[in-house]
């Protein structure tokens, strides 16, 4: 296993025009010369795990080379919050929710605990999903724009949570959307987001082939036969038991192994349960591996998934799924789930095989397998998709027009 | 080489999607959201959406909703051949799809409330532009300048300025037109077909037509 990240050189600007070219570069430049140093906070819940603070962690500091002073901040809270927040979470992607009315005055009292640490000085502050939703509060007496970031699959909500939690996006000036059909009659304007990956990352560089090798030989993975891979943290919502369900099937037709590769983030305390369950589903079957991977494994799982035949993403339910843009981005079939904010990505039989259940998951696996050429296809156009919609320096343009058009508006 | 009286002004522009609360559920919405949205959202869903739909089957969005949601090919397949280059008024554009799907409606009643299998999201686009530090005097410069554009401003300066200038024309063009003195030259940029090309396509397309004048 890898050890926490040492220090290294962070990507620069000029390391993406090799990926998108110089234009791409320079325009970004030029937009961010028209905010003439205003500055953005960011605020999130969780520094490490979990596609949020991946995402900050690359952003943050292109936002400062272009000029744009940015501060980012994650807000504290003991395990009943994230408790709550966690049940939150579940209700706003549909499921059912009996919280007890405690439960609203535990979220409301960390977040104005926050609110009185925190100072909002800032032209823009960007508050990421809802578990710090109600800092808006500290709007009234500052200058700033304030945007809420959804990064969830919101077109299904449990009606009771987002009553709750409603009011508080209305006080914002402007919300970020991953989907058109996440978003709800709002009286503030709603813009669309897609999340991004970056290309530069060690969890999406370019690895040398010796090292994948030598990845999956610590795994004990056998790269002679074919691989079926799902990365993703150990929840519910990704479904790990029914991948397992749908690598049965695929089992009575192909000798392939199937690897379920992920943690549990600080934020989620329900992952050791996922996790047991899992385990159970798997029966000691040799052929499954279970990778309970730390936030730092990102080489490891860059690896898993170049070496991978088949990367699949079978969640029920979705904010984006960025671990499908970052197979896509390694030129991997990819079969998964038509929720969220994936039909964005795998654009059917162009760019990867969208399935609705366990068994058309299976089947899509064994097309593929028996079907390469096509498989190698898929791969390559999910690529060039890729390439052209959820690298970060799309998203960091995307920001950058914000700013620019909330000034304006101010 | 030949010099220009005024020069090529190169802009970066860039859009944001704003999502709109219009959502057609069904042909018979969609006609009626097409009379009724934004001008800004009937350009996102067919002039900005050139930009983005290399994979699938047709560039305009309403097309392709029309098709994978409504299952209606024919309608769809007249949609997506509107010839955008012949508008240059959205007003105008608009009225034709409108009528489209309008009539389609007539002839097959049925298909007016039948629910399509997902809504329809209306967008908009709302466009932040900023000058480069980069103008041509002369088409070795234009063709430098071209070749160094981002995407979305290469679709600003060839595709949306139709509607900007409100002439069957493009910023490249107009310039070559007026400013240069070769309108041969213009015309012939102007046939070259963004509707059925990728916008790289496009670039390589325009500078190819520009390499032969460069030394004249």
């Amino acid at each position: 296993m890898s050890s926490p990240p040492t220090v290294v050189r962070a990507p620069r600007l000029d390391d993406y025009a090799a990926i998108l070219g110089h234009p791409e570069i320079n325009e970004l430049r030029a937009l961010a010369h028209r905010l003439a140093g205003r500055r953005v906070r960011m605020v999130n819940s969780t520094a490490v795990g979990g596609g949020v603070a991946e995402i900050l962690n690359g952003q943050v500091p292109l936002m400062e080379e272009l000029g744009v002073p940015t501060k980012w901040e994650v807000i504290t809270g003991g395990d009943a919050f994230f408790a709550v927040t966690k049940a939150f979470h579940n209700a706003l992607h549909g499921e059912p929710y009996d919280g007890r009315p405690e439960w609203l005055d535990i979220f409301l009292a960390t977040n104005e605990e926050n609110r009185r640490r925190m100072q909002f000085d800032e032209d823009f502050v960007v508050i990421h999903d809802p578990q710090p939703i109600a800092l808006v509060d500290a709007r009234d007496g500052s200058r700033g724009r304030w945007v809420w970031r959804c990064h969830i699959d919101l077109s299904h909500p449990n009606a009771q949570v987002w009553d709750f939690l409603r009011p508080f996006v209305e006080r914002y000036d402007a919300a970020i959307f991953s989907s058109p059909s996440f978003t709800h009659d709002l009286p503030i304007p709603q813009y669309l987001f897609f999340p991004t990956i970056d290309p530069l990352a060690d969890k999406n560089r370019d690895l040398e082939p010796e090292l994948i090798d030598q990845v999956f030989e610590r795994f004990g993975i056998d790269r002679k036969r074919p691989v079926i891979t799902q990365v993703s943290r150990f929840d519910r919502l990704k479904d790990p038991v029914g991948v397992v369900k749908a690598y049965r099937i695929v089992r009575k037709y192909d000798d392939c192994q199937l690897v379920l590769a992920g943690g549990g983030a600080s934020d989620d305390p329900e992952g050791e349960a996922v996790l047991r369950e899992v385990q159970e589903a798997a029966q000691g079957d040799p052929d499954v591996h279970i990778l309970n991977l730390p936030p730092w494994s990102h080489l490891e799982i860059n690896a898993l998934q170049r070496g991978s035949t088949i990367v699949l993403q079978k969640s029920l339910r979705e904010g984006f799924g960025l671990t499908v843009s970052e197979a896509l981005w390694k030129k991997k079939p990819v079969v998964a789930s038509a929720v969220g904010g994936i039909p964005s990505q795998v654009i059917h039989k162009l760019t990867g095989m969208l399935v609705h259940s366990v068994e058309g998951a299976a089947y899509q696996i064994r097309f593929l397998l028996s079907n390469p050429d096509f498989a190698r296809r898929l791969g390559d156009y999910g690529y060039e998709h890729v390439k052209e919609n959820f690298l970060i320096t799309s998203k960091l343009k995307r920001y950058l027009l914000l700013c620019l058009i909330l000034q304006q508006g101010s | 080489m030949k010099q220009a009286k005024e020069p090529f002004q190169f802009m970066a522009a860039s859009y944001l999607v704003r999502i709109r609360r219009e959502r057609a559920k069904t042909l018979a919405d969609m006609a009626r959201f097409l009379r009724t949205c934004s001008e800004a959202s009937i350009f996102y869903h067919t002039f900005q959406s050139l930009e983005s739909h290399h994979y699938s089957a047709f560039s305009s969005d309403f097309a392709q909703w029309i098709l994978a949601a409504c299952n209606e090919a024919a309608l769809a397949e007249r949609l997506a051949t509107v010839d955008l280059r012949e508008y240059v008024s959205l007003d105008a554009l608009r009225s034709t799809l409108a009528a489209m799907v309008e009539e389609h409606i007539q002839e097959n009643p049925a298909a007016a409330d039948r629910p399509a299998f997902e809504p329809f999201h209306f967008c908009e686009s709302t466009d932040v532009t900023v000058p480069l530090d980069r103008q041509a005097m002369n088409l070795a410069e234009l063709a430098e300048g071209i070749r160094s554009l981002g995407l979305q401003s290469l679709h600003y300066h060839f595709i949306t300025s139709r509607l900007r200038l409100r002439l069957v024309t493009n910023d490249f063009s107009h310039w070559i037109a007026y400013s240069l003195g070769w309108p041969e030259l213009a015309s012939q940029l102007n046939r070259t077909d963004f509707h059925t090309n990728t916008l790289e396509g496009v670039r390589a397309e325009l500078l190819q037509t520009i390499e032969p004048w460069v030394s004249r």
